[in-house]
C-alpha cells in the first residue's frame, strides 16, 4: 500500500458567494470562504443562521440569489447527493429498520448493492471507528455516541471531499466528546477533507478548528484564525456570545 | 419558489399532480357529462333551491354535527384507553372488529342495531320497563345518531390511535418520570397529538354523515330526516334532472367545504418529533384507578359496536349457510367482491400515497410561505370526493359514455376506479401520520445519501410504511366490500358482488339468504383485515 | 379470475355471434333475470321457440330502466323495454322512442281491461298492507279503519321520492281520499314507524318483527305459502278497493326494425311465458296461462274494486302530490 493520502480525494475549498435565503420573515446572507483542508468552526447565537449555512452547502436550501462553490464549480443548482459534500446531523443519521453495516453501505451504494471492495470499505470504516463487533446491531441497540460514530463511518466511506457536521456531538457527555473529538481530528489528518462544523462550545472549536466563521441574524460577522478569536482582543460579537456561554 | 428548479421534477409532486388530475377527471367528467345532458334546461335547478331545501339542507348539517361529535368525542378517549394499555386482552381483535362496520351494508347495519335497540330488540322489553309505555323503537334523529355512530366511533377510535401511535415513547418516559397523572399526561402529551389529527378525523366522520341515504330515511322515521344526499338521488332517479342533480352536489361540497374550515381551526399542526424511537415502547404505571376506568370505556364502546355485529351474525347463522355457500352465485359474487375491493384499495393506497407524498414535497419546499393551491388540494382538498355522491358519477359517466362502445367495459371500472377514490381520504388518513413522520427523520439523509426513486420505496419507505400502507390497505377494502350505488344505469352483470346479491336476495322476500350472504361478508371482511395486517407486521 | 374469463367469453360471444344468429336485446331490471326470477326460464322458452338468441341487459330497477333508454335515445341498443309500469308509460311515451306495439291484445286479461296501443301489461298485482297474524289479530277492514287506527299498531312504508310502491300508496290514499289525502296523511303520520327507500327495507323491518304491518302486494303472502310453507303473513282486504300495479313492456323505434321485438311481444301473451310468471316474479300473470295457477294463489285477497288513476293524470300531478306528501308528513 502506497501513501494512504493518494487514495483519497483530499479537500475542496468551499466558498459562498453572496448566497441569499429567506425562511418565513428572516432574511439571511452569505459570504464566507473555507479553505481546502482545513477544519472550520461555524459559530453563532441560536438562529444566527448556522444550520440553515450548512444546509445550503448541503444542498438541502437552495439561495434565492447568490452561488455556492466547491472546489472550481458552481453547485448552486446540484441536488444534495450531487455534491462533492458528506454531513452529519445532530440527530436521526440512520435508519431505523436497517442495521450498522447497512446503514454504512449506503454511503457506498444508495441501492445497497454492495461489492466485495464496498464490504471491505465498510469494515475498515467501522475499525476506524471502534464499532467492529457491532455491525448487526439496530441503531435503537445502540449508545448516542456510537450512533454519531456510524454516521462518521458512513462519511468515510462516502469519501467526499467536505463533511458538515451540525452540532454533532451536542448530546454527548465530556468524556464520549473527548473521544469524538479525536477520532474526528485523526479522521481529518488522513483524509485531508474540508470541514464544517456548527458548534456552541468554545473549547470544541478552540481544540479543533484552524478557523473561526461567525454569524449574527443571518450575517457572517466575523471571520479568521481561531487564535485570532481567542486572543484578548477578539471581535466583539463573540466576546460576548464566548461570555454569555460561561 | 425561489429558485427551485426541481419542482415539478420532483417525482412525489408529480405522483400527486397526477392523481389529483385522475380525481378531478372522474368527477369533472361526471358533472360535464350530467350538465351537458340538463345543459337544455335549467329551471329544475334553480327551482330547487327552495325554502324546502333549506330546511333539509339544515338537518343535513344538524345531524351530521350531532353524529360526529358524537362519534368524535367518545373515540378520543376510547383511543386513549387503548393506547395506555398495549397489553389489553384481545386489543388485535377488538381493532379489527373496529375496521367491520365500514365493510357493512347500510341497511344491514341498520338490521342489526334494530335487532337490539328496535321495537322488537333485544333489549326492547327491558327499555319498555325503564321508560314505561311501550319501547318505540329508536327512530328518528335517536336512531341515525346510533347508527352513525356505530359505523364512525370505531373508525375514529382507529385513526386517533394511530395519531397515538406515533408519539415518540420517549415522551412517556418523562412523563412517568415526572409522575404525570392520567390527567396531566392527557393534556401535555396525548391531546396534542389527537389535535393534530382532529381536523381530519372529524371532518372525514362528518362527511361520511353528511353523504347518509339508507341510514337517514330507514331510522329517521319520516320524511322529516331527509338528507341532501336524498334530494340529490330524487333528481337523479325519479325526475331525471341532471342540472338539479349536480347543483345540489355543489351545494353538499360547498356546506361542507365551509364546516371543513370551520373544523381546521380547532387543529393545530404539531412538530412532529421525529426522532429515532430510541425507548422500547413501555409505559409508567397505570394507577388502577385509571385502568379500572379504561378497562369500562373500552369495553362499553366493544359492546356498542359488537352487539350489532353479533345480531348480525347471529342472524346470518340461522340462514342455510351451506347451501349458500355451494351456490354459484354466491361464491361468484365473493370472487368478484375480493377481486374488485383489492383493485379499488390498491389504486387507493396509491392515490393515497402520492396525495401524502405530494402534500410534504410541497410543505419542504415553500419553508415558512403560506401554502399553494396544490398543497393545499394534496391535502385537505382530496377529502372532499367523499361528499359526491357515487351515484352522480355513476350517471354521470353513463351519460358521457352512453354512446361509445366502451358501456360494457366501463361497469366494473367505474366500480373499481370510484370505490378506490371514495376510499382515498381513508387511506390518506392512514399513510399521512407515519409518512410525514418518516419524512422528517429520512428525507435530508435520503438527499444526501442520492437514495430517490423505486430504491427509496423499497429500502427506506417500504419497511417503515408497510404497517400504515397495509392498514389503509384494509380500510379501502372494507369500504370497498360495502359499496353499492355507482352501477344503477349501467347494469351489473359483470359486477354482481356480494352486497349486491345480498340487496338483490333481500328484493325477493328472500330475507334469510340476504342475512347469511351479510354474514359472510363479515367474514370475508374480516379475513381480508386479518390477512392485510398480518402481512403489515415486520418481519420477526 | 373466474369474473376476467366471464368477461372475455362474453366478449368473445358477442363479437362471435353477430353474423351467426338472429339476435333480440331486450332491457329489463335486475330481479327479473336473477337466477330465481323469470329471465332464465323465459329465455329458454323464446329461444327454442325462435331459434335466436335473446340477450337480457339488466339495470336496477324499473325507474332506471326508463332513465337509461331516455339517455340512450336513437341509439339505443334495446329492441325491447320490459318492466316499466303504468306509472312510467306516460313519461316513456313523451320521449318518442317507443313504437305501437301492433299485436293482438285480446289475450291480454288485466283488471279494468287495457287500452293502450303502445305498451303490453305481463303481469300485475295489487298494492295491500301486509300484515303479520302472529302480531296483529283484528287487521283494519278499510283504508278508513288503517289511516284513524291505533297509533301503537304501526307500519312501515316507503318513500314516494325514492320507490314504487311508495308512489302506490301516495296514488292510492289520493284516489280514496282526493282533495282530503294532506288530512288522511297526517293522521297515518302516527301509524307509520318509518319511511325506507326502498320495498327490501321495508320488508326486511317487517320480517324481524319491527311492525305488524307493512305496505306490499297482495301476492307478498303467495311467496311465503309456496316458498316457506307459512300462511303468517297475510294482506289485508280494504273496502275501498285496492291500487294496481301493472307491469308493462314496450317496442322501441329501433326495435320496430326488428322482426323479433314483436314475436317477442306475442310470446310474452302467451301461455309459455305468462306459466313462469307466479311463481318466479311473484305477481299475477296478464295473460292465459297453461297450467293451473298454485292454489296459494287462490288463497290470496281479491280486491273488491281496483284503483287506478289514469297514467297522463298521474304525470301531471305526480310532483304535486308527493310534495302534499312531503308536507303533511314532515310536519
Amino acid at each position: 500500500m502506497t501513501d494512504i493520502r493518494e487514495r483519497h480525494p483530499g479537500g475542496q475549498p468551499v466558498r459562498l458567494d453572496h448566497a441569499a435565503f429567506t425562511y418565513g420573515s428572516a432574511d439571511m446572507l452569505f459570504d464566507a470562504d473555507f479553505p481546502s483542508s482545513t477544519i472550520t468552526a461555524v459559530m453563532g447565537p441560536s438562529g444566527s443562521g448556522k444550520s440553515t449555512l450548512l444546509n445550503l452547502v448541503a444542498g438541502f436550501e437552495t439561495p434565492r440569489k447568490g452561488r455556492v462553490l466547491i472546489g472550481d464549480s458552481d453547485v448552486t443548482a446540484l441536488a444534495p447527493a450531487e455534491r462533492p459534500v458528506s454531513m452529519i446531523f445532530q440527530e436521526n443519521n440512520l435508519f431505523a429498520h436497517l442495521d450498522v453495516a447497512k446503514n454504512v453501505g449506503l454511503g457506498r451504494s444508495p441501492a445497497l448493492r454492495l461489492t466485495s471492495d464496498d464490504r471491505r470499505a465498510v469494515a475498515d470504516a467501522l475499525a476506524r471507528t471502534g464499532l467492529s463487533d457491532k455491525e448487526h446491531r439496530l441503531p435503537r441497540e445502540l449508545s448516542g455516541g456510537e450512533r454519531q460514530r456510524v454516521a462518521l463511518a458512513r462519511a468515510l466511506v462516502r469519501d467526499r471531499p467536505v463533511l458538515l457536521l451540525d452540532e454533532p456531538f451536542g448530546s454527548l457527555g465530556p468524556a464520549l466528546r473527548q473521544d469524538m473529538l479525536d477520532l474526528l481530528a485523526g479522521v481529518q489528518a488522513e483524509r485531508r477533507m474540508t470541514v464544517l462544523f456548527v458548534t456552541h462550545q468554545p473549547e470544541d472549536a478552540r481544540r479543533l478548528a484552524q478557523k473561526i466563521v461567525f454569524l449574527e441574524a443571518g450575517i457572517v460577522t466575523a471571520a479568521g484564525s481561531t487564535e485570532e478569536f481567542f486572543a484578548g482582543d477578539g471581535p466583539e460579537g463573540f466576546r460576548r456570545y464566548v461570555g454569555s456561554q460561561s | 419558489m425561489a429558485g427551485r428548479t426541481h419542482r415539478w421534477t420532483d417525482p412525489r409532486i408529480a405522483a400527486g399532480a397526477v392523481a389529483l388530475a385522475a380525481i378531478a377527471i372522474l368527477i369533472g367528467g361526471a358533472f360535464l357529462g350530467l350538465l351537458a345532458e340538463g345543459a337544455s334546461d335549467l329551471t329544475g335547478a334553480a327551482a330547487a333551491f327552495d325554502s324546502y331545501l333549506f330546511r333539509i339542507a339544515r338537518f343535513t348539517l344538524w345531524q351530521a354535527a350531532l353524529s360526529t361529535l358524537l362519534s368524535v368525542v367518545p373515540a378520543i378517549f376510547v383511543a386513549r384507553a387503548l393506547s395506555r394499555h398495549p397489553e389489553f386482552p384481545g386489543r388485535q381483535l377488538i381493532l379489527r372488529l373496529f375496521a367491520l362496520p365500514l365493510a357493512l351494508p347500510a341497511i344491514v347495519a341498520a338490521l342489526g342495531i334494530l335487532a337490539l335497540l328496535g321495537r322488537a330488540g333485544f333489549f326492547a322489553e327491558t327499555l319498555s320497563g325503564l321508560f314505561g309505555g311501550t319501547w318505540p323503537g329508536i327512530y328518528g334523529l335517536s336512531g341515525i345518531l346510533v347508527a352513525h355512530v356505530f359505523f364512525n366511533l370505531p373508525l375514529a377510535t382507529r385513526f386517533f390511535l394511530e395519531a397515538l401511535d406515533t408519539l415518540p415513547p420517549d415522551q412517556w418516559r418523562l412523563a412517568s418520570q415526572l409522575g404525570m397523572g392520567a390527567g396531566p399526561s392527557f393534556r401535555l402529551i396525548e391531546w396534542p397529538a389527537i389535535r393534530a389529527s382532529l381536523p381530519g378525523t372529524a371532518g372525514l366522520v362528518f362527511m361520511l354523515c353528511i353523504a347518509s341515504f339508507t341510514i337517514v330515511l330507514t331510522l329517521g322515521g319520516g320524511p322529516a330526516a331527509t338528507t341532501l344526499e336524498v334530494a340529490i338521488y330524487q333528481a337523479l332517479r325519479f325526475d331525471f334532472d341532471p342540472a338539479r342533480a349536480v347543483a345540489l352536489t355543489l351545494l353538499q361540497v360547498v356546506l361542507t367545504g365551509a364546516v371543513m374550515v370551520g373544523l381546521a381551526r380547532l387543529g393545530a399542526a404539531t412538530a412532529i418529533d421525529a426522532n429515532l424511537p430510541v425507548a422500547p415502547r413501555r409505559f409508567g404505571r397505570v394507577s388502577p384507578g385509571e385502568a379500572l376506568a379504561n378497562g369500562v370505556l373500552v369495553l362499553a364502546a366493544l359492546l356498542f359496536v359488537a352487539g350489532p355485529i353479533l345480531a348480525i351474525a347471529l342472524a346470518g347463522a340461522q340462514a342455510d349457510l351451506t347451501r349458500l355457500a355451494a351456490d354459484i352465485a354466491v361464491r361468484n359474487a365473493a370472487a368478484t367482491s375480493v377481486v374488485l375491493a383489492t383493485l379499488a384499495a390498491i389504486l387507493s393506497v396509491m392515490l393515497g400515497l402520492s396525495l401524502v407524498a405530494a402534500r410534504q414535497a410541497l410543505e419542504r419546499q415553500r419553508g415558512g410561505k403560506r401554502q399553494g393551491w396544490l398543497e393545499r388540494a394534496s391535502g385537505t382538498g382530496a377529502g372532499f370526493v367523499l361528499v359526491i355522491p357515487p351515484i352522480v358519477i355513476g350517471a354521470g359517466w353513463f351519460v358521457a359514455l352512453r354512446h361509445s362502445d366502451l358501456l360494457f367495459a366501463a361497469a366494473p371500472l367505474m366500480v373499481v376506479t370510484v370505490n378506490a377514490v371514495m376510499a382515498m381520504p381513508f387511506a390518506i388518513r392512514a399513510i399521512r401520520p407515519a409518512y410525514d413522520a418518516a419524512g422528517e427523520r429520512n428525507d435530508r439523509l435520503c438527499m444526501q445519501l442520492g437514495i430517490a426513486g423505486w430504491t427509496r420505496l423499497r429500502l427506506i419507505d417500504w419497511p417503515e410504511l408497510r404497517k400504515p400502507l397495509l392498514t389503509g390497505f384494509a380500510f379501502a377494502m372494507a369500504l370497498s366490500l360495502g359499496d353499492l350505488g355507482v352501477i344503477a344505469l349501467f347494469g351489473s352483470d359483470s359486477v354482481q358482488t356480494l352486497p349486491y346479491l345480498l340487496l338483490a336476495r333481500m328484493g325477493s322476500y328472500r330475507t334469510d339468504d340476504a342475512a347469511g350472504i351479510a354474514l359472510l361478508l363479515a367474514i370475508l371482511c374480516l379475513t381480508l383485515i386479518f390477512l392485510a395486517e398480518r402481512f403489515g407486521r415486520r418481519p420477526a | 379470475m373466474r369474473k376476467i374469463s366471464v368477461l372475455i367469453f362474453i366478449l368473445l360471444s358477442t363479437l362471435g355471434v353477430a353474423g351467426a344468429q338472429e339476435k333480440l336485446t331486450v332491457y329489463t331490471y335486475e330481479s327479473f333475470t336473477a337466477e330465481w326470477g323469470p329471465g332464465p326460464q323465459v329465455e329458454k322458452a323464446f329461444e327454442a321457440e325462435c331459434g335466436c338468441d335473446l340477450e337480457f341487459v339488466a339495470v336496477a330497477d324499473g325507474v332506471a330502466l326508463l332513465n337509461r333508454v331516455r339517455l340512450e335515445g336513437d341509439s339505443t341498443k334495446a329492441d325491447v323495454v320490459l318492466g316499466l309500469d303504468t306509472n312510467l308509460t306516460e313519461d316513456a311515451k313523451a320521449t318518442g322512442l317507443f313504437a305501437p306495439a301492433g299485436i293482438d291484445m285480446a289475450a291480454v286479461k288485466v283488471p279494468g281491461g287495457w287500452s293502450d296501443e303502445t305498451f303490453v301489461p305481463f303481469d300485475y298485482a295489487h298494492f295491500a298492507v301486509v300484515y303479520d297474524t302472529e302480531k296483529l289479530a283484528t287487521p283494519p277492514k278499510s283504508l278508513k279503519e288503517l289511516v284513524e287506527g291505533d297509533p301503537e299498531q304501526k307500519i312501515v312504508i316507503q318513500d314516494p321520492r325514492t320507490s314504487t310502491p311508495g308512489l302506490g300508496l301516495v296514488l292510492w290514499v289520493k284516489a280514496v281520499y282526493g282533495d282530503k289525502a294532506p288530512e288522511a296523511w297526517a293522521k297515518l303520520k302516527k301509524r307509520v314507524l318509518t319511511v325506507t327507500p326502498g320495498w327490501s327495507e321495508a320488508y326486511g323491518l317487517f320480517t324481524k318483527g319491527e311492525a305488524p304491518m307493512v305496505l306490499s302486494y297482495t301476492t307478498s303472502p303467495a311467496y311465503h305459502m309456496v316458498a316457506e310453507g307459512t300462511d303468517r303473513y297475510q294482506a289485508a282486504a280494504f273496502e275501498e278497493g285496492h291500487y294496481l300495479q301493472i307491469e308493462v313492456a314496450g317496442i322501441t323505434v329501433n326495435g320496430e326494425k326488428n322482426t323479433l321485438a314483436r314475436r317477442f311481444l306475442s310470446f310474452m301473451t302467451s301461455p309459455a311465458f305468462q306459466d313462469v310468471i307466479p311463481e318466479t316474479n311473484w305477481m299475477f300473470p296478464a295473460a292465459q296461462t297453461a297450467n293451473e295457477l298454485n292454489p296459494a294463489f287462490g288463497k290470496l285477497v281479491s280486491p273488491a274494486k281496483t284503483l287506478l288513476i289514469e297514467p297522463a293524470e298521474v304525470a301531471r300531478n305526480r310532483k304535486a302530490w308527493v310534495d302534499e306528501w312531503l308536507a303533511a308528513m314532515s310536519r
